[in-house]
């Protein structure tokens, strides 16, 4: 019985040697996509980090602008239970923590039009418009100009 | 050890042969064991008492410990498939400095006597794991602010407790935070508040109503126990 198992092994390891070296050196040149063999470059090096910038409060750019948030805002949860920016920007809250307000906009029910009590649904996820202060130059080169107050 | 119970003792229960066999071997057995030896010197039993003690209170505590790891944790599905992988990511479990916090560090106590009142409390949560209480993701979404509530409760008894395992005012150097970290904490040591106050959905999310609740349970625990 042993000597059954032994040669099985041995023969099954010696197939496996032989397919081993028997097989191509690499196979990812045999890789082929729509787009022909595709280049991937070595190293595409680490994305830039773009800190947040709290030296003070950024201006707006026009009247509409949705303000920029002067904090991380990385660790505050927006999902379907809950927003945290509410603890401290929604009414009575905002009192006592000494935060601005979002603004009465945000309390009108975009479809029916009617004020709520609560932020309105259509204006949940904050960070759909607010973002974060930080020093990121524009990633497209444009002649945008902010909006000159008076003229 | 020779049992001297049949004949020669006074005043002692003899088991007589034709009661029943396990009857008479508990009682055997207990007379045994009030009964001083002939054949074993007092520091032998005394040595071997010393020996089977630690080895007895060592085997307690290695269960006690292992009951207190992230692996038996997260052994139950309840735990490993909401709180657990909520709690992946989060700043606890990956960050800067790779100093990590896992289940037991934040929900058990550390010092002996409050951990082993809150191992015992923890028959609570075995029984309603037989229920199966939470053993659905809607069963435990439907519970969740209810268990946030007794985790926030606890903390604000224990004046959070198990934060300050690890995070201490005292340690706080408040120049190295931001801004509003550092008005935030010094206001907070002025008016002697503690740290769940402020830092709920740590690791974990929050439920809905949360900030409700918070609310409510602020305000009933200033009137009961008078302003934070």
């Amino acid at each position: 019985m042993t000597k059954i198992l032994i040669a099985l092994v041995s023969s099954l390891a010696l197939f496996g040697l032989a397919f081993i070296l028997a097989s191509p050196a690499s196979y990812s040149a045999e890789v082929k996509s729509l787009r022909g063999a595709p280049d991937i470059p070595e190293s595409a090096g680490a994305e830039k980090i773009f800190p947040r910038d709290a030296s003070g409060k950024f201006t707006k750019n026009y009247r509409q602008q949705p303000p920029l948030v002067p904090h991380k805002v990385d660790k505050y949860e927006i999902d379907l239970k809950i927003n945290q920016c509410m603890r401290c920007h929604d009414w009575p809250r905002n009192v006592e923590e000494n935060a601005p307000k979002i603004s009465e906009t945000h309390y009108v029910d975009r479809r029916t039009g009617k004020t709520l009590d609560r932020v309105a649904r259509s204006r949940w996820f904050c960070t759909q418009c607010h973002v974060p202060q930080t020093d990121a130059k524009p990633l497209v080169k444009n002649t945008f100009k902010p909006v000159k107050i008076g003229q | 050890m020779t049992v001297d119970s049949k004949n020669d003792e006074a005043g002692g229960a003899h088991p007589s042969a034709d009661v029943n066999d396990k009857q008479g071997l508990i009682k055997r057995i207990w007379h045994a064991l009030w009964r001083p030896t002939t054949r074993y010197s007092l520091g032998a039993l005394l040595i071997i008492g010393f020996v089977v003690g630690i080895l007895f209170w060592g085997g307690f505590n290695w269960s006690l410990e292992m009951t207190n790891t992230q692996t038996f944790c997260v052994g139950c599905h309840e735990m490993e498939q909401n709180v657990y992988r909520e709690y992946r990511g989060s700043v606890h479990d990956t960050n800067a400095s790779g100093v990590r916090a896992s289940c037991p560090d934040c929900h058990v106590p550390r010092s002996w006597i409050h951990k082993v009142a809150r191992k015992i409390r923890a028959s609570n949560e075995l029984w309603h794991h037989f229920l199966g209480t939470i053993n659905t993701r809607e069963k435990f979404e439907a519970k969740r602010l209810e268990l946030a509530k007794h985790v926030w409760t606890t903390m604000k008894k224990t004046d959070s407790r198990e934060y300050r395992n690890c995070h201490k005012f005292e340690a706080m150097d408040v120049t190295l935070q931001e801004r509003r970290a550092r008005n935030r904490h010094l206001e907070a040591t002025e008016k002697g508040m503690t740290c769940i106050d402020c830092h709920k959905g740590i690791a974990h999310q929050l439920p809905k109503g949360a900030l409700d609740a918070e609310r409510e349970l602020n305000e009933t625990w200033n009137k009961v126990n008078g302003n934070n």
